[in-house]
């Protein structure tokens, strides 16, 4: 059965391979960085399933080693890595033509596939597919299948897999790491109470008795929110449990279904604004070559604006008419 | 003195902000943010640690997209993006704004079918979507500027997020929506899943719009920049 732990298995032999082709080139902070991120996800099942057994030691064995990344972080200079000459990419593109980009499109193509049809693939009465989070194992395969067609097609060495990517790994660099940083510090965030106590906070600030001040309250609190932890999916429990249900659902009798779903797309909006959700607006700045971090957040700001607006109009009007 | 106590971990939201502002790497600030919280909720060193330690692998999905890099890598080096860029170029009737929009519409779609993992910045917007944008760009008949190129590229990668964002909240069986009605079911109220995602649909359309009027707006922009730079052109021979 082909399960999402294969594929953490497949993803830290991926950053092993990099960190030993960067010893190779006595780049030491680099060979580190991505040696010390191999070991914790190829040890992640086996510390969680620790955690769960009330042993603590491979957890904060784990935590030294996120601090450890932090520190080699500042490290991780983009330098300057050899890719090969635009005139011969440039014939092999004549040559090749659309064969291209048949294995870039394996990938969507195989995801889609497995997350439509995985569940019912069963062989000698085994599924293939693990029902958790099988689109992210149906990823995983694509991306496999992908690179052996990206070779066939090409006709590059195998090696070249693993030296290419490690091109673009390092071209990553620490953004790489970034979105499981802040997703960690986004439940040390609900451990240790932040989010009660800004909900807390709002509530002390607004006129209760005001329904419109109530939406505005959690409509920029959800953006607020998201602003801060990357992620409006961390924000609405904080906000429905602080303002939502004893505010607006209960004293101001608003639609609970309307609301929910307005006030989640109200954090979309937010998430447009900032740094914090890396993976949607820092590592594209590194896989675009992008040379300010906050370039794709300007590129979008203005259209998450107007639609944070469209959305506080839609509330107002919406969750006390039904 | 207990009110205080209760507001001591925001130092942690400090700590993020601060780093943010003062342009620190940002992967030691949220490190240190973690552990900041932490101690002012009066946590151990050794919790601390563990809880650092066990947040950070739950969330080791989020590095599943690094696996598409060898197959991208090795296209790349066989001239993938060479190769976009020069198809797109041939494609005469095929303008910036009717890519990039066509592309908006498309991921929407697909991110409320629940197809959220097919396209994304790593597999679709560097190889593909990007070089496609910059080189329909061009067909204004001058090469984009440095600064151009970059906007053109941000801009892709702005078109990606405003597609899956909202298309994903529509989609009834994973992610927003599931977290909607399990929020409520804790609070004892039940709602259907249906009864969500449709209310997020006036938000898809929205979005859909506002972004494809301000696709047009900067291919607009980008098009007269390169007539202008193309007559400074001539005026010089």
């Amino acid at each position: 059965m082909l399960t999402i732990e294969q594929a953490y298995w497949l993803i830290a032999l991926f950053l092993a391979g990099a960190a030993i082709l960067n010893l190779r080139e006595r780049r030491w902070w680099h060979a580190a960085f991505w040696g010390v991120l191999a070991v914790l996800i190829a040890g992640g099942k086996f510390v969680l399933a620790a955690s769960a057994a009330h042993h603590p030691l491979p957890a904060q064995l784990a935590g030294i080693g996120v601090i450890a990344l932090a520190v080699l972080s500042p490290r991780m200079t983009r330098g300057t890595l050899s890719e090969r000459d635009t005139a011969e990419r440039e014939a092999d593109a004549l040559r090749l033509r659309h064969k291209l980009f048949g294995p870039a499109l394996l990938i969507p193509l195989v995801t889609l596939l497995v997350a439509l049809f995985g569940a019912y693939i069963v062989v000698d009465g085994v599924h293939l597919f693990d029902k958790t989070r099988m689109t992210l194992t149906g990823l995983a395969l694509a991306c496999v299948i992908a690179l052996i067609a990206a070779l066939w097609v090409t006709r590059a060495r195998p090696m070249a897999g693993l030296s290419e990517g490690r091109r673009l790994l390092d071209t990553l660099g620490w953004a790489a790491l970034l979105p499981l940083t802040l997703a960690a510090l986004g439940g040390v965030f609900a451990a240790t109470g932040v989010g009660t106590a800004i909900a807390d906070l709002v509530r002390l600030l607004i006129p209760v008795d005001n329904a419109l001040a109530c939406v505005v309250a959690f409509g920029l609190g959800m953006v607020l929110f998201t602003v801060i932890m990357g992620n409006a999916f961390a924000a609405f429990p904080v906000l429905m449990a602080g303002i939502g249900i004893p505010l607006l659902i209960h004293r101001h009798g608003a639609d609970p279904a309307i609301l929910g779903a307005l006030g989640m797309v109200t954090g979309y909006c937010g998430t447009l604004f900032t740094p914090m959700a890396a993976n949607f607006n820092i590592v594209p700045v590194a896989l675009l070559e992008l040379p300010n971090q906050s370039d794709v957040i300007r590129a979008q700001w203005k259209t998450g604006a107007l639609l944070l607006a469209v959305n506080l109009i839609l509330m107002y009007l919406l969750i006390f008419r039904f | 003195m207990i009110a205080l106590l209760h507001y001591l971990p925001l130092l942690g939201v400090l700590v993020v902000v601060a780093g943010f502002a003062l342009r620190f790497n940002p992967v030691p600030v949220v490190v240190v943010a973690g552990i900041v919280s932490g101690l002012a909720a009066g946590k151990s060193v050794g919790d601390i640690l563990a809880l650092l330690g066990t947040s950070f692998v739950s969330e080791r999905a989020l590095l599943l997209y690094l696996l598409t890099l060898p197959a991208i890598g090795v296209l790349e080096r066989a001239g993938l993006r060479e190769h976009a860029r020069n198809w797109i170029a041939s494609l005469r009737s095929l303008t910036f704004p009717r890519l990039l929009i066509a592309y908006l519409g498309l991921r929407q779609i697909l991110s409320m079918l629940g197809l959220t993992g097919v396209a994304g910045q790593a597999q679709t917007v560097r190889p593909l979507l990007a070089p496609m944008a910059e080189a329909a760009a061009e067909k204004r008949g001058a090469a984009l500027s440095m600064e151009e190129r970059n906007d053109v590229r941000a801009f892709s990668a702005a078109t990606d997020n405003i597609g899956l964002f909202f298309g994903e909240d529509v989609f009834i069986a994973l992610g927003a929506v599931l977290l909607i009605q399990g929020f409520y079911a804790q609070h004892g109220i039940e709602l259907q899943p249906l009864q969500i995602a449709l209310w997020a649909l006036p938000t898809a359309i929205a979005a859909f719009v506002i972004h494809a009027i301000r696709t047009v707006l900067f291919g607009r922009r980008i098009l007269h920049s390169g007539m202008q730079a193309a007559r400074e052109g001539q005026a010089a021979d």
